[in-house]
């Protein structure tokens, strides 16, 4: 951090500004003349909290994708078929036994096999062959697609909530004061914030299993060098599965919470694959810190742009790629 | 980059030297089954009724020639772009919104002659920034980008609806009339994709020869080579895209002028990826395999439905068929149907020669 403000005291300025002034638009009570000018405080929050909600979402999709890149150099665009995959799954656990937690845990395990299976039968063949492996999970993404549409059909499903999930919860965030002079607070679905909670969770726990632990240390110098690491006699191969299942069966999670959050149906596939896509890329490819900041920027940019320009939203989100690719073509926290 | 490796190792044949040197750039002109294949083409209407004239090979040649712009910047510069059939679905949206549609509130009405050069530029200068953009970049992280352009742009196309009217797109485009000739008559309309067809792939074969081309393939092959040498390679692989935005954008006319309408469901990312599956396909080595790939395509799409049935199964796993087909492909054949028809050729005179060694592993 402090390397960064030495090395770029401008971008480092407007970057303290910034935060300063989102600050305040959270915090304080809005003047008249703002709200006339760009609406309600509670709008803005509600986008805000949207936004932030939806970045850990997409966060969960987009670090599956962004660690198997970075360690299989495998572009893997069958990763929205596995999301949605995870969501069926889920959804058909849910409805059958009605518990949300072991729906997950379903899912999880499901999806985490087909990504075993993949490795060993389709890409372990292919090693080192980008542009071949990048070409047969467009092909796989395709199979998928249809038959998931053989199996679910093209309706909407919507994972049910539990009980003690639902309904809002009062944040200590003011929107406005009464002419009484009683204050008002937001009021937030739990499940958004739960859910939240639980992916900022998992991004900490695999920062840390990828930086303290002697399997994160393997895969850190695979990602760096897998030909060296491979002939100081670690199992590569292993290695390599291991991650792409814990990649896809992260996948299958999100699949669960965006079953939850939102729906699944047809085309929610290449939705979260584009999502993933733009995150990587944002955030840097093969790096997790990387894909938690490109999840955040443009899951806020995707709601508060749908809130204030309706028409121009994935611009808006297509911009920030371009500007990014425009200013460090490696995305925002690659290393090289 | 496996796939893009062969072009360079197919060694040129030695004996016919003599006759090379008297048509030096058109090797296909001594080929009898090339002038088989015009020879049908050009006599089609002849043969086949409106269904086949149209739906068959009109489609067939407009698929192919947006799939050729691609086999032109992966085969020849290596960049697999994803975003042609987006360029090709522009230049379609800009014919539809400059000229005369049924949508009277967007389209400004303007004449087809000017309205189509006007479409064509927009697209051109659409696909070059989106190549400037993409040649930031290289190998799979080109796919990643340009998959990522054309998705915003048919999520942009459905949002927006000043100008592009949202999910229902512009309908009944009108279509050039002149000179006494409905010119989407169905033999009209034929003769004029076949035209256009034949000219992109004389354009294409002669730049693959020419100085660009060679200059081009250089970059593919050894981008810090060429750098050395005194080329540029970032504005080769940015003049390809320009090309390559052209040709896509002819095709995205001509898709337009024969379905008369277009909505986003033409530029969704889905039909973004057949365009991948129709070049690879047919094998992105040569620019025949564009066509050869879009034909195996139109037939499958058309008669999948009919074959399946009678088979007893779904018929509506057209694409299931089509995936599993394209895997089979990647797999076994790193240089689509025509790699396949190339080693079985050699397999045969290999066999009846006994000299082998022809094969590079």
């Amino acid at each position: 951090m402090a390397r960064f403000i030495e090395r770029h005291p401008a971008w480092a300025l407007i970057v303290i500004i910034a935060v300063a002034v989102l600050a305040w638009l959270v915090f304080a009570i809005w003047p008249p003349g703002l709200e006339a000018a760009i609406g309600r405080k509670r709008v803005f929050l509600n986008a805000v909290l949207n936004g932030i909600t939806l970045g850990g979402l997409y966060f969960l999709v987009a670090s599956g994708f962004t660690l198997i890149f970075g360690l299989m150099r495998n572009v893997n665009l069958a990763h929205g078929s596995l999301y949605l995959f995870g969501g069926y799954i889920g959804y058909a656990i849910s409805t059958w036994t009605g518990s949300w937690i072991l729906s997950f845990i379903v899912a999880f395990i499901a999806v985490a096999l087909v990504g075993v299976i993949l490795q060993l039968v389709v890409f372990r063949r292919m090693e080192g062959q980008d542009l071949r492996q990048t070409m047969v999970t467009i092909g796989l993404s395709i199979v998928f697609a249809d038959l998931m549409l053989w199996v679910f059909g093209g309706d909407f499903y919507q994972v049910q909530t539990p009980a003690w999930l639902i309904g809002p919860v009062q944040l200590p965030l003011l929107t406005a004061i009464k002419s009484s002079g009683e204050p008002v607070y937001l009021q937030y679905p739990l499940v958004r914030l739960v859910i939240f909670a639980a992916s900022v969770v998992i991004g900490i726990a695999m920062w840390l299993a990828l930086n303290r632990t002697r399997i994160g240390m393997i895969v850190r110098a695979g990602v760096d060098d897998r030909d060296i690491l491979a002939a100081t006699g670690v199992r590569i191969q292993l290695v390599f599965v291991l991650v792409f299942a814990l990649g896809a069966g992260l996948a299958g999670i999100a699949g669960v919470v965006g079953g939850t959050f939102q729906s699944l149906s047809p085309g929610e596939d290449t939705r979260f694959l584009l999502a993933s896509l733009v995150v990587v890329i944002v955030g840097g490819m093969g790096s997790i810190p990387g894909a938690a900041l490109g999840a955040v920027i443009i899951g806020l940019a995707e709601q508060l742009g749908s809130v204030y320009i309706p028409t121009y939203a994935i611009v808006v989100t297509f911009l920030i790629m371009v500007l990014v690719l425009a200013v460090r073509p490696q995305g925002l926290l690659a290393r090289r | 980059m496996s796939l893009l490796q062969s072009t360079q190792l197919r060694p040129d044949p030695s004996a016919n030297a003599p006759r090379r040197a008297l048509i030096p750039a058109w090797p296909e002109f001594q080929n009898p089954a090339a002038w088989l294949v015009a020879l049908i083409l050009v006599i089609m209407p002849l043969i086949a009724n409106g269904f086949f004239l149209i739906e068959i090979f009109a489609t067939t040649l407009i698929l192919g020639v947006i799939a050729l712009s691609l086999m032109f910047l992966a085969g020849y510069g290596g960049m697999v772009s994803l975003m042609q059939l987006t360029i090709a679905g522009f230049a379609g949206y800009m014919v539809a919104v400059f000229g005369i549609s049924g949508n009277a509130n967007i389209s400004l009405g303007w004449p087809w002659w000017l309205a189509t050069p006007m479409a064509l530029a927009l697209a051109t200068l659409f696909g070059t920034l989106g190549g400037a953009l993409a040649v930031r970049t290289e190998g799979i992280y080109t796919i990643m980008i340009t998959l990522a352009i054309g998705a915003a742009f048919y999520y942009f196309t459905n949002q927006n609806w000043a100008i592009f009217n949202g999910h229902t797109g512009i309908n009944t485009v009108a279509t050039p009339h002149f000179w006494g000739v409905d010119w989407r008559g169905d033999i009209a309309f034929y003769y004029v994709t076949l035209g256009v067809a034949a000219i992109c792939y004389f354009a294409v074969q002669y730049i693959s020869r020419a100085p660009f081309g060679l200059a081009l393939q250089g970059v593919r092959d050894n981008s810090r080579r060429m750098a050395a040498l005194g080329f540029n390679p970032n504005a080769h692989r940015i003049a390809a895209y320009a090309f390559a935005a052209f040709i896509a954008a002819l095709g995205g006319v001509l898709q337009v002028w024969n379905y008369r309408q277009i909505s986003p469901g033409s530029v969704s990312v889905g039909a973004c990826i057949d365009v991948l599956i129709i070049a690879v396909v047919g094998g992105i080595t040569r620019p025949i395999g564009p066509f050869i790939g879009a034909l195996i395509f139109v037939l499958l799409r058309t008669f999948a439905l009919d074959v399946l049935i009678k088979f007893g199964l779904d018929g509506n796993r057209f694409r299931l068929l089509i995936g599993l087909g394209f895997l089979a492909i990647v797999f076994w054949s790193s240089d689509g149907v025509i790699g396949l028809w190339e080693r079985w050729r050699q397999r045969n005179a290999s066999s009846t020669l006994r000299s082998g060694g022809g094969r590079h592993g």
